[in-house]
């Protein structure tokens, strides 16, 4: 990053000489680097030393074995191809993240925009709702997950308690691979808070009088939310996704905790319990980074799935960068 | 007017009408107010429900957590007592508040000068420094925890400490960071102009002038980083999990769990005692919560 404020003393002059720069402009334009190099140093050294070191660092140990004891040895692409053709959790764990990205993403946005419309259209006790339906965000992912780990226990779990009386069917949840990934939605879609206060703002963001030019060319509710709220919050709908699916990306917490809890390991340091309970159905990338890295001493082929990760998750945020998805990120 | 003789037209038609018409409205306004507010209840029982299941089961006793019973028999509240009784959950306890208060602390006094200078000095490669901030933000900590590890691990050997985690914050966090620029670009320019005019620079006007202002913004941002210390799991199992003495409540709570894997009741009693801080905390700031996460929302 250029910091140079100063265009004069320039070696190579051009054929229409700039009139000089006086000196005093030119110490006081030297003041003013000096001044912003100063506000922003904790973060230049922060981004030099916990984002681009560590990242060419990544690249570097990509292409060595090493298995953090002995020295690292080059091996041009063994990592890569362990990684997408003999690491036996990769491509599961892809399919993975897309089901979560596909299925988690969209139940979210949707419920998350439903509540925020119901949340809007209350009347009484609007406060005790807006509470309640914010609450369970708040709680820790770990503590949530432990919480549904118990909720849905396929043996004495109050859920399958409930589904029994009902004559429903009773799914094995955290324990069986065809319901672990609708488990942890549903754990995703009880946490909508965050979603529910963007969405309740957005809407309440929307110009009353369409609204009531819509009523007057008797436009029904469904044709005034397809016609008026949609196309007014429809940036926000989506930053939803695209943050959404960003964060889905990185689903490691939840996936990891449901599993160890589920499988009945006794927790503690990881090294009994490789991640993806039950039968690989929970695998996501960044449990890989951790299993190959730190369970199974193969740092070369971790930092391939943290390249790979990278490359996902930036190609998303590249979208939000983008100005109509993303932030605002103009002086207006 | 003169009144015929017809029944039908006994009464004027158009307050007929009228009349009807209102009683039809109040109807229509009755009914979806029952809708709405029915919808509403169900909602918050599925949200609140598991709460509710949670502190149940966390008073049952061992026997009777081991059913699918919904309702206590004997309110046994020593399960609480019992978990604090846990060798090392007050130490987890310890340890998640130096972790989360040192943190938030570090990061406002770090983030709030590189704020103030993407929102109001004008440099070359401000937008790409803020195209960086806004990258970093949505970073997965996974792609780079292999060489900070070896970094932590054999230059520093400060792993099984909580510094890994803490001494980062230092540096700037780019949420906090993006955050509080977005507050910073609502002051209006005019007083940072006149805090100049009385001779302040600019470190005197962030202090004196805008700090004040961007109190509810602060505030917002110090809530996140709180929560997000506490609820950390992925950087105290990295950093933390080879020495006890260092757990944090998150990773520490698994383990309990994995402890005591057949009592429900003191499991769920730990889980809530990890998300009663959070939520109390909440019920304190709302609105500096609130205001925070519609910050992270875009306008127009």
């Amino acid at each position: 990053m250029a910091l140079t404020t100063s265009a004069a003393g320039s070696s190579a002059p051009s054929s229409s000489a700039r009139p000089p720069v006086p000196a005093a402009l030119r110490r006081k334009r030297r003041r003013e680097t000096a001044r912003t190099l100063a506000f922003l140093s904790p973060w230049l050294i922060g981004f030099g030393f916990f984002f681009a070191y560590p990242l060419i660092s990544t690249v570097y140990f990509s292409f060595m074995k090493y298995d953090g004891f002995t020295a690292p040895v080059f091996t041009g692409l063994k990592n890569w191809d362990y990684v997408f053709n003999h690491y036996p959790f990769f491509w599961q764990g892809l399919g993975n993240t897309l089901w979560l990205v596909l299925v988690m993403v969209s139940l979210r946005v949707v419920f998350g925009l439903g509540i925020g419309l119901l949340i809007t259209k209350v009347k009484s006790g609007a406060g005790f709702f807006r509470t309640a339906f914010y609450l369970p965000y708040l709680a820790p992912p770990v503590a949530a997950t432990i919480a549904f780990a118990f909720l849905l226990n396929p043996g004495t779990g109050p859920v399958n308690h409930l589904l029994g009386a009902l004559h429903l069917p009773q799914p094995g949840w955290f324990n069986d691979p065809t319901w672990s990934k609708p488990a942890l939605t549903l754990l995703a879609v009880w946490g909508i808070g965050d979603l529910m206060v963007i969405f309740m703002a957005a809407l309440l963001d929307v110009p009353q009088e369409q609204y009531e030019a819509a009523e007057l060319d008797g436009a029904g509710p469904l044709q005034r939310f397809r016609y008026v709220t949609l196309p007014n919050i429809s940036p926000i709908v989506m930053f939803a996704v695209v943050t959404g699916v960003i964060q889905t990306m990185q689903y490691y917490t939840q996936a990891i905790v449901a599993g160890k809890v589920a499988s009945g390991v006794i927790g503690g340091s990881g090294e009994q319990f490789e991640p993806g309970y039950p039968h690989g159905s929970t695998w996501t990338l960044p449990q890989m980074v951790y299993n190959l890295g730190f369970q199974r001493f193969d740092t070369g082929s971790a930092c391939v799935v943290a390249l790979i990760l990278f490359a996902l998750s930036m190609a998303f945020t590249s979208l939000l960068l983008r100005r109509r998805a993303g932030f605002v990120t103009s002086e207006d | 007017m003169t009144l015929t003789s017809t029944p039908a037209l006994a009464k004027p038609v158009g307050s007929t009408r009228h009349g009807d018409a209102v009683r039809a409205a109040r109807r229509r306004a009755a009914l979806h107010w029952v809708a709405v507010h029915s919808m509403a209840l169900a909602a918050a029982l599925f949200f609140l429900l598991p709460f509710v299941f949670v502190f149940l089961t966390s008073v049952m006793t061992d026997r009777q957590a081991l059913t699918s019973d919904f309702w206590p028999q004997h309110w046994q509240w020593s399960n609480y007592a019992k978990v604090w009784q846990t060798p090392g959950f007050l130490s987890w306890w310890r340890n998640t508040l130096v972790y989360a208060g040192a943190g938030t602390a570090l990061t406002i006094a770090s983030s709030l000068p590189v704020a103030y200078a993407l929102a109001r000095f004008r440099f070359r490669g401000r937008n790409l420094a803020l195209m960086a901030v806004i990258s970093m933000m949505m970073l997965p900590p996974q792609v780079t925890v292999i060489p900070m590890y070896l970094f932590w691990a054999k230059q520093m050997h400060l792993t099984g400490t909580l510094w890994p985690l803490i001494i980062p914050m230092a540096f700037g966090d780019a949420f906090s960071i993006f955050l509080l620029r977005q507050f910073l670009l609502t002051i209006p320019k005019e007083y940072t102009e006149a805090a100049r005019v009385d001779g302040c620079g600019e470190l005197r006007t962030l202090l004196r002038v805008i700090l004040p202002m961007a109190r509810p913004a602060i505030a917002a941002v110090a809530l996140f980083q709180f929560f997000y210390c506490w609820n950390d799991y992925f950087g105290p199992q990295i950093y933390a999990s080879e020495n006890q003495g260092a757990w944090t409540l998150s990773y520490g709570l698994e383990s309990f769990k994995g402890a005591h894997h057949t009592n429900w009741n003191l499991t769920m009693a730990a889980t809530l005692l990890v998300m009663a801080p959070v939520i109390v905390l909440f019920f304190f700031a709302q609105k500096a919560f609130i205001e925070g996460v519609t910050l992270t929302g875009v306008k127009g």
